[in-house]
């Protein structure tokens, strides 16, 4: 599905990933580490392709293609999705007017036409429900207004209506509260197939509790430091970044 | 000179519906996501003709006759004309043009003749390429380029049905040439003085000149029962140029009311002067919607229209007054729909969306003036300015000292996109009542990368983004066009600010 290859990428001449290599299969979730500014939020972006960032060296293969020359929205066409750490606010623009836009632009991109009112309706009832949204919810302004843990439920029924092969979940956990964080996870879980894969990005062991991981990697200073189990994730938790660390500096 | 009013009805039961958020109900959603359709129709009539360029009295002589005018009609044109020989073009407003040459201007000049020989193939791909993007239907598409076509009997016969359904309402709605003729009482009576001749350079021009334009009176009690509108569609061409309106609506009436075209009329007229005066007698309410897309000019900032309007309406006691007005067109925009709140409890209101783009420039907002008790006005802006143009609102409140109690709010908010467009907000407030509560508020923003990534990332290309994000930011005045006028409204502000990032 996902491979990343030696990838490296800098903003305004700041190199920030520094070489990472890291294949996803269909059907897996894994979960990527780290401390604060290692680089993980900077790896989602650049695989959903914001151009702020440039890469330098190496290539991201999406089922074998390289996407290189492909421009967000391409990519979301292509079944990748991001769950932001920070959602932006789009004042004016209900949250349902927004799916709409954003799948019929995708059915548009392959050709299809738009899906039918009724159809969206039934979708946008089941998605709710899975997700425990409130409807009346739907009618707001996006992400205006919307508490911390609101934003991140709203990202994850995004991704319930858009259906992604590849879904990144920056700290989608932070901010939700421990029901929350249950019925987000339970929805991520129950929208997971063995033909789709999820990348984690999280600072806690909690939410993999929920969302099982077959992998575990550590991101440290732009490079994937040290992979591993589920099991990693609770040493990490219990010992922090310190050992990884050393361990590091050790093989230098 | 034929008539180049088009009677366009819609048979929508449209209600100012503003969703209640917090009953959103299935109903709601389903509304929201139902795919609006609309439909109209229209009918014109094509006769051309042209006269010598330059204003003098002969010319405006000529106008009347040829427009077979009574002789108090002709007088008050002349009398304009002298009013307006005396006067200099304003240049008060934040917009820089090369003034018109008005010698070099033809004041009568009838539309170009449909050429047998032409086809669409003759036509500017791009403007093709717009039509198709509004959904235009071909032989629309050849209608606006003066190609031959076959539409036009059907729609005389629509036209002429719903005329028959507002006459038994007692309705008057004709063109202002019609009115003339065959109301000349009413005419007399209220021409002029909403926006007398002197009253401004290009209103005076306008009288002296005016080409045609619509004339709508709503009789006592009568509540009009369909959107009444005039579409100039594609002969504006030369009678567009000095339109002139006339609403009157008698106590307790109700209009709504809608100006524009349903499509870009890419007309070359240099200069456009029109007037517009809505009469709102006791208990009465006037709804006024415009949606204005004139040529813009092009990218370079060469040619498009120049639009110089005086829209006023007066409100008498408990009567209500609403412009509500998208301006994406036109090179050059001067123009501030104004009400006057004369009787006590009136109500004025002002909702507006302005894009600029390139190299644009548009200098528009309203006067409140409060005279009446217990007057109430609200004026919502909303300027987005892309490209290389120049976005003001200019606005008075003033509150006379008679009005006890009045109220004014104001919301001005700018959307800037990009770092060489902008905005600006001229609010003048002049109150004389000590009891006046006058609020305003402004705003000003810019479309963020971060908002247009998130949207690219949910498979929407950053055009699309930014239509979606334009029209977020105006919803609060879209929410008051009539729906259909909305969709169309919605497509305009996408299609202007095409190509405006990036
Ligand atoms: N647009 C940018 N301009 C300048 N520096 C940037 C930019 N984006 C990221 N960085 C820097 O790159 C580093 C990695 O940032 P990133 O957001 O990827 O970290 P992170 O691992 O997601 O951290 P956190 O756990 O705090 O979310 C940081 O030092 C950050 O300041
Ligand atoms: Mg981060």
């Amino acid at each position: 599905m996902l491979k990343i290859n030696n990838l490296h990428a800098s903003v305004e001449d700041k190199g920030i990933l520094k070489g990472i290599n890291l294949e996803v299969k269909p059907g897996e979730v894994h979960a990527i580490m780290g401390p604060n500014g290692s680089g993980k939020s900077t790896l989602a972006s650049v695989i959903a392709g914001k151009e702020e960032y440039e890469v330098t060296e190496g290539n991201i293969l999406l089922e074998g293609e390289d996407i290189e020359e492909l421009g967000a929205e391409e990519r979301a066409h292509k079944g990748v999705f991001l769950s932001f750490q920070y959602p932006v606010e789009i004042p004016g623009v209900s949250v349902t007017n927004f799916m709409k836009t954003a799948i019929n632009e995708t059915r548009k991109a392959k050709g299809l036409e738009d899906m039918p009112a009724k159809d969206m309706l039934k979708m946008i009832r089941e998605k709710s429900e899975l997700l425990e949204i409130d409807r009346k919810f739907l009618s707001r302004s996006l992400n205006e207004g919307f508490s911390g843990g609101e934003k991140k439920r709203n990202e994850i029924f995004q991704m319930a209506m858009l259906e992604p092969k590849l879904a990144i979940l920056d700290e989608t956990d932070s901010g939700l509260d421990i029901d929350a964080l249950r019925i987000v996870s339970n929805g991520v879980n129950k929208l997971k197939s063995k033909d789709n894969a999820v990348i984690v990005i999280t600072h806690y062991q909690r939410l993999l509790d929920y969302i099982v991981p077959d992998f575990v990697h550590v991101l440290l200073d732009g490079k994937i430091v040290k992979s591993g189990g589920a099991e990693l994730a609770h040493e990490l938790e219990a010992k922090g970044y310190d050992w990884i660390k050393e361990e590091v500096s050790a093989e230098h | 000179m034929l008539t180049v009013l088009a009677v366009v009805v819609n048979h929508f039961h449209f209600k100012n519906k503003k969703t209640n958020m917090s009953k959103y109900t299935e109903d709601d959603l389903r509304e929201e996501l139902k795919t609006k359709e609309y439909e109209y129709g229209f009918f014109t009539d094509i006769e051309s003709e042209t006269f010598p360029i330059g204003l003098n009295e002969d010319i405006v002589l000529a106008i009347s006759k040829k427009k077979e005018e009574p002789e108090w009609m002709t007088q008050w044109r002349l009398d304009a004309f002298k009013v307006w020989k005396e006067m200099t073009e304003p240049d008060w407003a934040n917009v820089n043009y090369e003034k018109p040459d008005f010698q070099a201007i033809a004041y009568y000049s009838a539309p170009v003749a449909i050429d047998p020989n032409k086809t669409l193939d003759d036509v500017d791909p791009d403007l093709l390429a717009m039509y198709k993007k509004l959904g235009i239907s071909v032989d629309e598409q050849k209608k606006m380029n003066n190609v031959a076509m076959d539409i036009v009997v059907d729609s005389v016969s629509v036209a002429t049905t719903f005329k028959k359904t507002l006459s038994e309402k007692g309705i008057i709605f004709m063109s202002i040439s019609e009115a003339i003729k065959e109301h000349p009482e009413l005419v007399k009576k209220y021409m002029g003085t909403i926006v007398p001749t002197t009253d401004n350079y290009y209103a005076a021009l306008n009288s002296a000149v005016f080409s045609d334009g619509s004339f709508c009176y709503i009789p006592k009690g009568v509540k009009c029962p369909m959107e009444l509108s005039t579409y100039f569609r594609i002969n504006q061409g030369g009678t567009g140029q000095f339109e002139r309106t006339l609403l009157i609506a008698d106590e307790g009436s109700y209009v709504s009311y809608l100006e524009g075209c349903t499509a870009p009329s890419r007309d070359e007229n240099q200069l456009h002067a029109a007037v517009v005066e809505l009469i709102a007698m006791d208990d009465a309410e006037i709804k006024y919607s415009t949606v204005q897309n004139w040529y813009p000019g092009n990218a370079e900032g060469k040619g498009g229209v120049y639009n110089f309007v005086t829209k006023r309406g007066l409100c008498e006691k408990n009567a209500k007054i609403s412009w509500t007005q998208v301006e994406t067109g036109s090179a050059v925009t001067w123009k501030y729909p104004s009400c006057i709140l004369k009787g006590d409890n009136a109500v004025g209101e002002f909702y507006s969306i302005a894009v600029t783009n390139n190299y644009q420039q548009a200098d528009t907002g309203t006067k409140m003036i409060h005279l009446g008790k217990n007057t109430k006005s609200t004026i919502i802006s909303k300027g987005i300015s892309a490209g290389k143009s120049q976005n003001s609102y200019r606005g008075l409140v003033q509150i006379g000292s008679r009005a006890t109690n009045a109220r004014n709010f104001s919301q001005c908010d700018s959307l800037l996109m990009g770092n060489e467009c902008g905005a600006h907000t001229f609010p003048y407030i002049e109150a004389k009542n000590k009891t006046a509560k006058v609020e305003h508020e402004a705003t000003t923003s810019k479309i963020g990368e971060d908002q247009i990534f998130y949207c690219n990332q949910r498979g929407i290309d950053t055009e699309k983004a930014i239509a979606l994000i334009v029209n977020g930011f105006s919803k609060d005045v879209l929410n008051k066009l009539p729906m259909e006028f909305a969709v169309e409204a919605q497509k305009l502000l996408e299609i202007s600010l095409e190509g405006s990032v990036g």
